[in-house]
């Protein structure tokens, strides 16, 4: 009886996670999906979308790993506030994000002369998306990389040393993969955030489109003006991320540890 | 686990039993470049009717008449142009030859007070390497301003349009956007309504009149819906903003009345 009243309450989420998107594949296939694709308006957001979040990945893992590794091992002085501080952008309305970003590497912004000395000016451009992307996305790959460097039992680490490994050997072949499946969660997460981000990049980055007009931005905008177009690249974000999430948990064999921990 | 439940479902009941809402809110949807003055008129029409709430919705016109196409339910809509008010007419959601106008306005264009960029006179905007933000093309002041540009080729050439949009780094989603990138000074250059420039504005931007003869007046239409959940209110409603109460309220904000 329990069992019967788990499945069916379980059952409602499952249906109410999945219906939606089904209904959105559906919708798209019925008005003629196919015909949308040409468009350059989706073309330009799904070829935008498709070279900054890739950017932005990377840039949190390059520099994402080091950090996550730091925070998990050493002992860093006021290492909660710091760690608050790096959750703050996951829980931050991204608008809030974007205006921080405007204030800070706009024009008039903290950094804004010091930029214009170096001849550069940031708003409106495309690293202006990969920065408002990775500002709101980094955090879930710091996290979850961070956990994952901290479950690593230091007694294998100490027993590949003794064994004559150099911690660089060490981190290879025995944190890294040991930390692995949390790694990769963490990627998973980050680049969906990336994928999805709306608020700052419209603020900091602009709607341009094929410069800053990413796919969210790209529906947002085809929402009031062709209901077909905007359902169209929502159904091509929604089968691009399934792709993705199925490749990755082909490539990880499906250890995947549980994100948010 | 019998309390338990028990103790669910009189809470439930009891959320379903509250006293009805003394208030009656009336749902109105406007252009975003309506928010002050409608803000006061709101306020006004509040102290007006005791007992009467009301509950603005201010976007782009084009995203109102989408919500509305969409089913969210409203009591009044107030667009920034003809075209967003007769899809509305056309989706059945307003009772056509029902809508009025209740105000005009005109274009201008903005830049920061401190003016970075030099733009000193029309003809500046063409000039290489600026940032100019306009809204975009399915907002009403986005399309207004490409009529305003082309309307300009008359007198800068017959390429001024298309080098000022070539100018052009980001489509904003309503009219106040477009003011808030230039009052930020990311923006060296925007087209906005003159209403947009309130005195909270123009501490920040200067405006550069466009003159008459390439200029656009918009008309704003005001119109009940056909499913208003306050249908009386609204139609009531609708005859304040026309009243010369809700008139002087928009010419104060710099629109053009009657």
């Amino acid at each position: 009886m329990r069992r019967l009243a788990a499945t069916l309450v379980g059952g409602v989420l499952l249906l109410y996670l999945i219906v939606p998107l089904l209904v959105i594949l559906g919708r798209a296939i019925e008005t003629g999906l196919l015909d949308q694709f040409t468009h350059p308006t989706v073309t330009q957001a799904v070829q935008l979308s498709l070279l900054t979040t890739p950017i932005s990945t990377l840039i949190t893992i390059g520099l994402g790993t080091p950090l996550a590794f730091s925070l998990a091992r050493r002992k860093v002085r006021g290492r909660s506030i710091i760690e608050t501080l790096l959750d703050l952008p996951i829980v931050l309305p991204p608008a809030v994000a974007g205006l921080a970003l405007l204030m800070t590497f706009g024009r008039r912004g903290l950094f804004g002369p010091l930029l214009e000395q170096l001849g550069l000016s940031l708003p409106f451009t495309t690293i202006a998306v990969v920065m408002a992307q990775t500002f709101v996305a980094a955090p879930f790959y710091i996290r979850s990389a961070q956990t994952g460097f901290a479950n690593v039992p230091h007694q294998l680490e100490e027993s590949a040393s003794d064994l004559g490994a150099n911690s660089w050997q060490v981190f290879r072949r025995v944190t890294l993969p040991l930390a692995g499946p949390s790694l990769v969660s963490g990627v998973i997460l980050t680049w969906a955030r990336a994928l999805g981000e709306f608020g700052a990049t419209i603020l900091f980055a602009g709607n341009f489109a094929g410069r800053t007009q990413t796919m969210p931005l790209a529906i947002y905008q085809a929402l009031e003006s062709d209901l077909g177009s905007a359902v169209a690249i929502a159904a091509l974000l929604i089968f691009i991320s399934f792709v993705f999430l199925l490749a990755l948990r082909a490539v990880t064999h499906g250890r995947v540890s549980h994100p948010m921990l | 686990m019998k309390r338990f439940i028990t103790v669910i479902v009189v809470a439930l009941l009891a959320a379903c039993n509250s006293p009805p809402d003394r208030a009656t809110t009336l749902t109105v949807f406007a252009a975003a470049s309506l928010t002050d003055a409608f803000n006061e008129i709101g306020a006004q029409y509040e102290a007006a009717h005791s007992g009467v709430k009301v509950a603005f919705n201010f976007a782009g016109s084009q995203q109102l008449r989408q919500q509305l196409e969409q089913g969210a339910q409203a009591d009044v809509f107030a667009s920034a142009n003809h075209q967003e008010l007769d899809a509305a007419i056309t989706a059945g959601l307003i009772v056509s030859g029902t809508s009025q106008v209740f105000a005009r306005n005109r274009l201008t264009v903005i830049v920061p007070k401190d003016n970075r960029a030099g733009i000193e006179t029309l003809a500046d905007l063409a000039k290489p390497r600026l940032k100019i933000v306009l809204a975009s093309l399915n907002v009403p002041i986005g399309r207004y301003a490409l009529i305003a540009l082309d309307k300009l080729n008359q007198k800068f050439g017959a390429t001024f349009s298309a080098t000022v949009l070539s100018n052009v780094v980001s489509s904003e989603d309503n009219v106040k956007q477009v003011v808030a990138k230039v009052q930020l000074g990311e923006a060296d250059a925007g087209i906005v309504y003159t209403s947009d420039v309130t005195p909270a504005a123009a501490e920040k931007v200067t405006a550069l009149d466009i003159p008459d003869e390439f200029n656009v007046i918009a008309t704003y239409p005001i119109a009940s819906l056909s499913s208003a959940p306050q249908s009386d209110l609204a139609a009531d409603f609708v005859k304040f903003v026309l009243s010369s109460s809700g008139q002087s309220i928009l010419k104060k904000w710099g629109f053009i009345t009657q």
